[in-house]
């Protein structure tokens, strides 16, 4: 596929790191960024590509994260299938918001603010219920084992996720490149002119959020086999509905490797200044707030294409 | 309509109105448009039309009233079930997706056919050089002209593989030699089998394009005939210019 080699290439480089480093602390900045990255890829795809600005990604990461934690937890389901199991359900719970919300259709900031709803619903759902652990959280149970999901070694764990990171960057050039993905971005245009083109805007808008949310509920179910605890805050925190969103935004909202991008550049700056900054308590998230506001005030959004105009010029 | 067999026009407006609040903006209005005709549909502004469209096109629903092609009724029907059925329309305001290129733009209309991104890219070049936009494939939408822009209108509307092509003013807010160079694509539209309905206040491409003419005012189809019938009918004149006028310009003619 035309495209795939710099994604190829991106793989091959990051899965030289941890033969190269040792530092478990880089390690656990690399694979902290790459799950960050697949739940903002999910991101991209509905907001990116559809234009559907989702503040709620939350709902997907957490329905992810929780249904791979609680199946293995409750009943005793290997990793594997509860992993594939989160990511399926995250997918049935963005149809069933996608429907609720574009059906009666809804757009922009209402849009948002719904599927933020929707998230803080959960969360408090989640912190009240006896299934996910209440406010204490749940915890899987540490047995570094493959077969289980979960590796002795940090370095084995990111290329874990790197290779779905990989399999998300490929399906979203496939995306870029498929009827669906031109329906898509069209709808994002004008949503009238592509009515008018044939395209069935409330089933491109679903066939997305469903995509999206599938891709956000891997990064969920990833982040629990990595940390192995989780609460409603962690899970279903705006935290992540934010990361979600502010990466692709600031690497290219709509671009195969935006989103990829983005979580590189705001965990670098959040990791740089914390070092700098020492402890100063939420210092990355004024560095986050920043540099929204620089890449918000200074359009083109996306830095490739700054630097493509640069070179142009 | 029942009882006397299936309707011979290929698109049948029957009786639609279409009420705003308080505005009527098409009142009552029943016209037939001819298989493989190029048919104007005109008046004076605010009369309508583009409301009409609308209501064929399946984006506004008529308060009453029916639309038939070929003799199938497809009032209320979205519009991209009609776009699939083979009706396609331009916009007044043009409605470009700014943000993608032309080749881009003609391929989202091209894949409703084409399943393939090849296929769909193939479609948009080959339909590019029909309308004369050849050598603009890779300029962003929004770096287009007006004349332009109204030919991206045209080229993505006719990518959908339409049999019936709904026109609104493509040739408004053109220069007469790029009026001049718009004539032979609609022309050449109708030559490979399409059936053209189109809105224009341009009279002279109306006269040299239409076979027959529907006058809309106020809502109401006020006349329908060929180009020269409705152009010396009184009361297309007076629609346009004034109760009266047409009196008085026959009074002027006598003098
Ligand atoms: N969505 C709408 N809501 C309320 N009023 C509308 C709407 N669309 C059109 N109108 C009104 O309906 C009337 C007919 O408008 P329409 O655009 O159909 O006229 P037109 O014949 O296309 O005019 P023009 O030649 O200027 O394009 C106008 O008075 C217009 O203001
Ligand atoms: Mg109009």
């Amino acid at each position: 596929m035309k495209g795939a080699l710099p994604i190829l290439a991106f793989a091959v480089l990051m899965g030289l790191a941890p033969l190269l480093v040792a530092s478990n602390v880089v390690l656990n900045f690399l694979v902290f960024t790459l799950i960050i990255a697949l739940a903002a890829q999910g991101w991209n795809l509905l907001g990116g590509y559809g234009g559907q600005y989702s503040f709620g990604h939350a709902a997907f990461f957490g329905t992810g994260a929780y249904v791979t934690a609680i199946l293995q937890v409750r009943y005793g389901m290997n990793a594997y299938p509860a992993f594939t199991a989160g990511i399926g359900v995250a997918a049935l719970v963005g149809l069933a918001i996608g429907f609720l919300a574009f059906r009666s259709g809804l757009r922009g900031s209402y849009f948002a603010l719904v599927t933020l709803a929707f998230a803080e619903v959960f969360r408090v759902l989640a912190n009240a219920a006896e299934m996910t652990g209440g406010a204490a959280g749940i915890l899987i149970r540490l047995q570094a084992n493959p077969a289980n999901f979960q590796f002795a070694e940090r370095g084995t764990f990111l290329w874990v996720a790197l290779a779905l990171v990989t399999l998300a960057l490929l399906a979203t050039l496939a995306l870029e490149r498929s009827r669906l993905g031109a329906q898509l971005v069209a709808v994002r245009e004008n949503e009238a002119a592509a009515q008018a083109l044939g395209v069935d805007v409330l089933a491109v808008k679903l066939r997305a959020i469903t995509l999206s949310a599938a891709m956000t509920g891997a990064a969920g179910g990833l982040y629990a086999q990595y940390f192995l605890y989780l609460d409603a805050n962690i899970a279903y925190g705006t935290w992540i509905s934010v990361e979600a969103l502010l990466a692709p935004i600031v690497g290219g909202a709509g671009t195969v490797f935006g989103p990829v991008l983005g979580a590189v550049i705001l965990h670098g700056l959040g990791e740089a200044t914390k070092s700098l900054a020492g402890s100063i308590p939420g210092i990355d998230l004024v560095i986050f707030g920043i540099v929204l506001i620089l890449v918000v005030r200074f359009p083109p959004r996306d830095l490739p294409g700054l630097l493509r105009r640069r070179r142009r010029a | 309509m029942t009882g006397t067999g299936p309707d011979p026009a290929f698109l049948a407006v029957r009786g639609v109105t279409k009420r705003f609040g308080g505005l009527l903006a098409v009142n009552d209005a029943t016209f037939d448009v001819g298989e493989g005709t190029i048919t104007g549909l005109i008046g004076p502004n605010g009369a309508g039309k583009t409301t009409l469209f609308a209501v064929v096109a399946g984006f506004e629903k008529p308060t009453s009233g029916m639309v038939m092609l070929e003799g199938e009724d497809i009032t209320g029907r979205k519009p991209h079930e009609l776009a699939r059925m083979g009706l396609a329309r331009t916009f007044q305001i043009v409605q470009p997706f700014a943000g993608l290129t032309v080749r881009e733009n003609i391929a989202v209309g091209a894949f409703l056919r084409e399943a393939k991104r090849g296929a769909a890219l193939e479609v948009a070049e080959e339909v590019a050089t029909r309308v004369g936009l050849a050598d603009q494939l890779d300029k962003p939408a929004a770096a287009l002209t007006v004349a332009g822009r109204k030919r991206l209108e045209v080229a993505r509307a006719l990518a959908t593989r339409p049999k019936l092509l709904l026109l609104d003013e493509v040739l408004a807010g053109l220069n007469p030699s790029e009026v001049r160079d718009i004539v032979p694509v609609v022309q050449g539209i109708r030559a490979s089998g399409i059936t053209v309905l189109m809105i224009e206040h341009v009279m002279q491409a109306v006269m040299n394009l239409c076979s027959q003419v529907h006058v809309l005012a106020q809502g109401r189809i006020i006349c329908s005939g060929t180009p020269a019938e409705v152009v010396a009918a009184p009361q297309v004149v007076e629609a346009y210019l004034g109760h009266g006028a047409a009196k008085r310009l026959q009074g002027a003619a006598h003098a």
